[in-house]
């Protein structure tokens, strides 16, 4: 056997042995992150009604909006949820109003004995800037600090806290 | 446009992970194949005759034991099976490999072949047998007395290489009832300690910021520390010793939570293994030879330092499969307690890492599997079970690098060794057993009677 053989195949097992290991690892890593995330358009009440056909359009819709949005440099795209039982949600913003609390129908159902059923909402207001609003909670609304009494622009990267439940909007 | 994309987070319902668990096994038989075909072509220029036959038998073994997992335990953890069919079907390879060696002696690859087989078919026997790893819980006692009798039972035949760890059946063959012992005995840890652990753990008083256990908690480990010794002592047998105290340790770690037993342990095994190693002459040999690697022994240096020239002969990337020197080992075990010198001499630092981390995985699988576990019986033996696993793959590695001093043991499935090969497939068995159950996705409940409509009673 030619030398030049016996060096390709030597490498070659130590190849295909560090290939069956790093297969082993990934399969460890599909058992160890088995969760699936889902995307979904979420649009409650309405778009049930509607046929399939125009889902379909309006999720045609979805993936153009962010092209329109992207000419306003600075906006959040997406709000983030940081803390508590729902952390790692996130809603894309495209121009919806967002509601929060532990009715149904809210867009984040919040799994918190601190917040009300009609917590808040987080909407644009008509230059695009991002509102948030606390819809007369029990326990309130904060941002950063302070809790809120009038409706107030957000910040991108300010912590909204309802309860154990942190939201913040990320480019 | 008023709508959101909303993504959720669900857990997805447990696979039974089977496909992968084929696709692996193929994948790990076919590169002890690739090995043998290497190992040929570097020794005789042409591809070994037997080629077929192997990984044709490779293969249906591996099969049959995918069918039976397939059939008897759906969930069970898709990893084990095939690591443990490469690193069997790879120690073939090199046994076969050490047998092209005049110089070394009779050939021993078709009665390890023959060895692994009877291990797959006892690995078949468990699972079809075993259909709940809690059905062990009841033979406590009654494996612990098996086990301190298979431990004590070399102690009347003689030694061999100056352990007297094996039984000789005049027309059988010797068999090493120590690498049984180690999964009976982990059977009595587990059923024992699920008992008492919450005496362990808190019956005890806090000194210098350890849990000192009362003195009747103190007993068993006690009896286990002296149990060792003896072992050590009359079977001069350092591996087995430090695998079965190490183990107890390890177990009482696990059950009590409390770090005390770790160093309790840690001291009691090293003043015993001072102890010994100043009075017992085999111990001592092999402690002198440890510390004095490059001392000459018969006219040469001693075996540890040809296994370390082996080593660096190899280095990064190997000789190559069929390539190396390691017949130059004098030893008296090149294929059982020094294979792993040959495997670092052909395949190079970057081939035993390779094999060192297939050990590694095997024994991640069974720690997560003791995580997984619901019952706590089932925590223990898998945890006690890759403990074991865990311990023999430290001392035989740690012994032929040079960390510790070398102990007569073999490295699970790739050395030669009936015993260590049957006893470490009914070990993965088990192991799989318990994942199956472990991963078991929970049965819907009942449907509530509650829930069927309401029944007006006439009572007129």
């Amino acid at each position: 056997m030619s030398e030049l053989t016996l060096t390709v195949m030597r490498l070659g097992f130590l190849a295909v042995l560090w290939l069956f290991v790093i297969v082993a690892v990934q399969v460890i890593r599909s058992d160890l992150f088995g969760t699936r995330v889902t995307q979904r358009a979420a649009r409650r009440g309405a778009d049930q009604s509607r046929p399939p056909q125009q889902r379909q359009q309006q999720a045609q819709n979805q993936r153009q909006q962010p092209q329109n949005n992207r000419q306003r440099r600075g906006a959040p795209t997406k709000l983030v949820v940081a803390e508590g039982s729902l952390t790692g949600t996130t809603v894309a913003l495209q121009g919806q109003t967002i509601t929060l609390g532990r009715a149904h129908d809210s867009t984040i159902v919040l799994d918190d004995d601190y917040a009300s059923s009609r917590h808040a909402r987080i909407y644009p207001d008509r230059d695009g800037q991002w509102i948030v609003e606390d819809l007369g909670s029990t326990n309130g609304t904060y941002l950063d600090r302070n809790r809120l009494t009038t409706p107030t622009p957000v910040p991108i990267g300010a912590p909204i806290r309802i309860g154990k439940t942190v939201i913040e909007l990320r480019k | 446009m008023s709508a959101s994309n909303t993504s959720t987070i669900s857990s997805v319902g447990a696979p039974s992970r089977r496909n992968t668990e084929l696709a692996l096994l193929v994948f790990a038989v076919l590169i002890p194949v690739f090995a043998y075909a290497n190992v040929g072509l570097a020794k005789d220029g042409s591809l070994p005759a037997g080629l077929l036959a192997y990984g044709l038998g490779l293969g249906l073994l591996a099969g049959i034991a995918h069918l039976i997992v397939r059939k008897f335990a759906p969930y069970a953890d898709p990893l084990m099976l095939p690591i443990a069919t490469l690193l069997n079907g790879m120690g073939l390879v090199f046994i076969w490999r050490l047998d092209l060696e005049p110089s070394l002696g009779k050939a021993m690859a078709p009665t390890q072949l023959m060895w692994s087989t009877l291990g797959v078919a006892l690995f078949v026997a468990v699972l079809v047998v075993l259909k709940d790893h809690r059905i062990l819980q009841r033979y406590t006692y009654i494996s612990m007395v098996v086990a301190l009798v298979l431990l004590i039972m070399p102690v009347f035949f003689p030694g061999i290489n100056g352990a007297k760890i094996w039984v000789t059946i005049p027309g059988v063959g010797s068999l090493q009832p120590g690498e049984f012992a180690k999964i009976i005995i982990t059977v009595f840890f587990a059923g024992y300690l699920m008992v008492k652990r919450d005496a362990l753990a808190l019956a005890s008083r806090r000194f210098m910021g350890l849990y000192l256990p009362r003195g009747r908690d103190l007993g068993p480990i006690l009896v286990l520390w002296v149990l060792s010794l003896l072992i050590l002592v009359f079977e001069t047998d350092l591996g087995t010793s430090l695998l079965f105290f190490g183990l107890f340790v390890i177990m009482l770690y696990v059950a009590t939570e409390r770090t005390s037993w770790i160093v309790f342990g840690l001291v009691l095994s090293a003043a015993g293994a001072v102890f010994v190693s100043t009075f017992e002459h085999h111990v001592k040999d092999r402690v002198d030879n440890w510390l004095n690697p490059l001392a000459l022994v018969n006219g040469g240096v001693t075996e540890t330092a040809q296994t370390m020239y082996a080593f660096g002969s190899g280095g990064m990337f190997g000789s190559g499969l069929g390539q190396g020197y390691s017949r130059l080992i004098g030893g008296i075990a090149p294929k059982s307690d020094y294979i792993l010198a040959t495997v670092g001499e052909e395949l190079g630092l970057a081939g035993l890492m390779g094999v060192l981390l297939l050990y590694g995985l095997l024994i991640e699988r069974g720690v997560r599997t003791a995580l997984a576990a619901r019952d706590p019986f089932g925590k223990l033996l898998a945890i006690g079970l890759s403990g074991a696993f865990a311990l023999q793959v430290f001392v035989v590695a740690g012994g032929v690098t040079g960390l510790i001093p070398l102990t007569g043991m073999t490295m699970p499935f790739l050395a030669q060794g009936g015993s260590s090969v049957i006893a470490n497939w009914a070990l993965v068995a088990i192991l799989l057993r318990i994942s199956d159950t472990a991963r078991r996705p929970a049965p819907s409940p009942a449907p509530s009677t509650d829930a069927e409509p309401t029944q007006v009673v006439r009572t007129q």
